[in-house]
């Protein structure tokens, strides 16, 4: 047994160095998977920090009136709180609104003259809300309208961002459905064609598998070489895969932190290293034994 | 040994490669299958070796009906039979050395076994100084003789050769038989099928002619009856 499994693997690996120029097409036709499988993760992470930055900037401001008393709000907010949707809450009380302002508008003269002519701080203090989802600030705004503290509530600026907010939630929805659909797209189309080119060896190889049935050989002792043959095309691919995708992600991070600020595909992909690299000779091994156990399985059926 | 017993093969829609063959080869003979092309001498073949099964009637080897081994024994039959064809067979990635140890590891044998017989084999063959050499840089009956070598491997009883001097020059072709001849005499039995007229009337053996599908002729030392 341990025999045969010795034998099964030396001869696919010297059938894998005799075959150079058929072996080289297989691997680059993998690796080009590999690429585009990785392509395609990276891109899921540019599209959820894209969608992510979107709706970062989607809050629900309450406003309270400048008579509510600090303890009030600090129970409403206890009772957001408690709410599934609700991601986190910022209190910012009417002195914290008043160091913003300030801070703002220091060199704007007129406005800090005019601040100081007031007796009183006017600034109103409020709730900023995040959702955990974009589509649920509308649950979180029902919220307040069937809750009690209407006397103190001055305004709440979901009303006024209504449209804004549920455009930008449908946008980043499509976003994320039409990226998953062409890139699945795509990845279908690298795994058929890295298929393809693997039954291709395997064609190649009829009259051999035919022999070997002949002179006596089981169905394993046939199937086994080429399986080794593809995984060794799988890890050569993947291998291939990270020579050209780290310069490459490199290169492109800096541009792509230009056009999506907080983005840094480059340290993502530094600190998933090994785990996207264990991905990558997974998929690599598993779409060329695959594609091996499936192209020859036609020419053993025979008997 | 090997015993045919109405034998026929339909191949779809209706044509009659094999029609009601009976036909027995005993232990350690040496019989040839004379015919023209296509009639019928590769089918026989097949049907022995379980590359296809017969539309009617059954095949025995001893009292094993060879139409009845499992699937997964049929490498173990196959190894049972040495074959030898007229395309030679020989797995192009291999050299000779190579080619004959394939034979002997899917058997499951061991490296110093094989070791220590194929310098054997391919002395048998007279091929010592070819060991290393891949099959497109063989000679036609070279290759053929790695072939043999090959099919001796398992140390078969039974040697089973289609046309295998089709494509080799008289002379060539007579050193195959001769080949042939002396495996028999070692005690393996062989079954030879040719159309070659000079060969099957040098040979002075056992001669079953088939024509159209049917054994025309049985003869312990036949002549080539055909035109």
């Amino acid at each position: 047994m341990l025999t045969s499994i010795y034998r099964v693997i030396k001869s696919g690996w010297i059938s894998f160095w005799r075959n150079k120029w058929l072996s080289s097409a297989a691997i680059s036709m993998m690796a080009l998977a590999i690429l585009g499988l990785s392509g395609l993760v990276l891109t899921n992470v540019l599209i959820n920090s894209l969608s992510q930055n979107l709706e970062d900037k989607i809050d629900i401001s309450v406003y309270f009136k400048l008579s509510a008393e600090e303890n009030e709000i600090l129970d409403l907010r206890n009772s957001l709180i408690k709410l599934p949707e609700v991601k986190n809450i910022e209190y910012v009380s009417t002195d914290e609104a008043l160091e913003k302002f300030k801070e703002k508008h220091q060199n704007n003269d007129v406005l800090m003259q005019s601040l100081q002519e007031l007796d009183s701080n006017p600034l109103e203090a409020s709730l900023n809300i995040k959702a955990q989802q974009a589509s649920q600030y509308e649950t979180i705004a029902g919220f307040f309208n069937q809750s009690d503290y209407d006397d103190i509530i001055d305004k709440i600026n979901y009303l006024e961002n209504k449209a804004v907010i549920s455009r930008l939630t449908a946008i980043t929805a499509g976003i994320r459905r039409i990226g998953f659909i062409i890139l699945s797209v795509l990845a279908l189309l690298a795994v058929l064609v890295s298929f393809n080119t693997v039954r291709l060896t395997i064609y190649s190889a009829r009259k051999e598998i035919r022999v070997m049935k002949l002179v006596g050989a089981s169905n394993w002792f046939v199937r086994g070489p080429f399986i080794i043959e593809g995984a060794l095309y799988g890890i050569i691919a993947a291998l291939i895969s990270l020579l050209i995708l780290y310069p490459l992600v490199w290169y492109i991070s800096p541009k792509l932190t230009g056009y999506l600020p907080g983005t840094d595909l480059f340290y993502f992909y530094q600190s998933n290293f090994i785990v996207l690299f264990l991905l990558q000779i997974l998929a690599g091994v598993a779409l060329g034994t695959a594609s091996s156990l499936v192209a020859i399985r036609r020419y053993l059926s025979e008997d | 040994m090997i015993r045919f017993e109405k034998v026929s093969k339909i191949y779809p829609p209706n044509c009659r490669a094999l029609n009601n063959i009976n036909l027995e080869i005993k232990d350690r003979e040496f019989v040839s299958i004379a015919g023209r092309s296509g009639a019928g001498k590769s089918t026989l073949i097949k049907l022995l070796i379980r590359e296809d099964s017969p539309t009617a009637g059954r095949i025995f080897y001893n009292k094993q009906d060879i139409n009845e081994i499992p699937k997964r024994e049929i490498p173990f039959w196959r190894r049972k039979t040495g074959m030898v064809f007229q395309d030679f067979r020989l797995l192009p990635d291999k050299n000779a050395y190579e080619n004959i140890a394939f034979a002997m590891e899917v058997g499951g044998r061991d490296d110093a076994d094989i070791a220590k017989n194929i310098p054997q084999l391919l002395r048998i063959v007279n091929l010592s100084d070819r060991a290393e050499h891949f099959p497109n840089q063989l000679s036609g009956g070279e290759k053929q003789r790695v072939a043999i070598a090959r099919a001796l491997a398992h140390r078969p009883e039974i040697l089973i050769a289609d046309e295998p001097t089709g494509n080799l020059d008289l002379l060539n072709a007579w050193e195959i038989v001769r080949l042939l001849i002396k495996i028999n005499e070692l005690g393996t039995t062989v079954i030879l099928s040719t159309h070659n007229r000079e060969i099957i009337n040098g040979l002075d053996k056992r001669v079953v002619t088939l024509e159209k599908g049917r054994i025309i002729k049985d003869d312990e030392k036949g002549k080539y009856i055909l035109f």
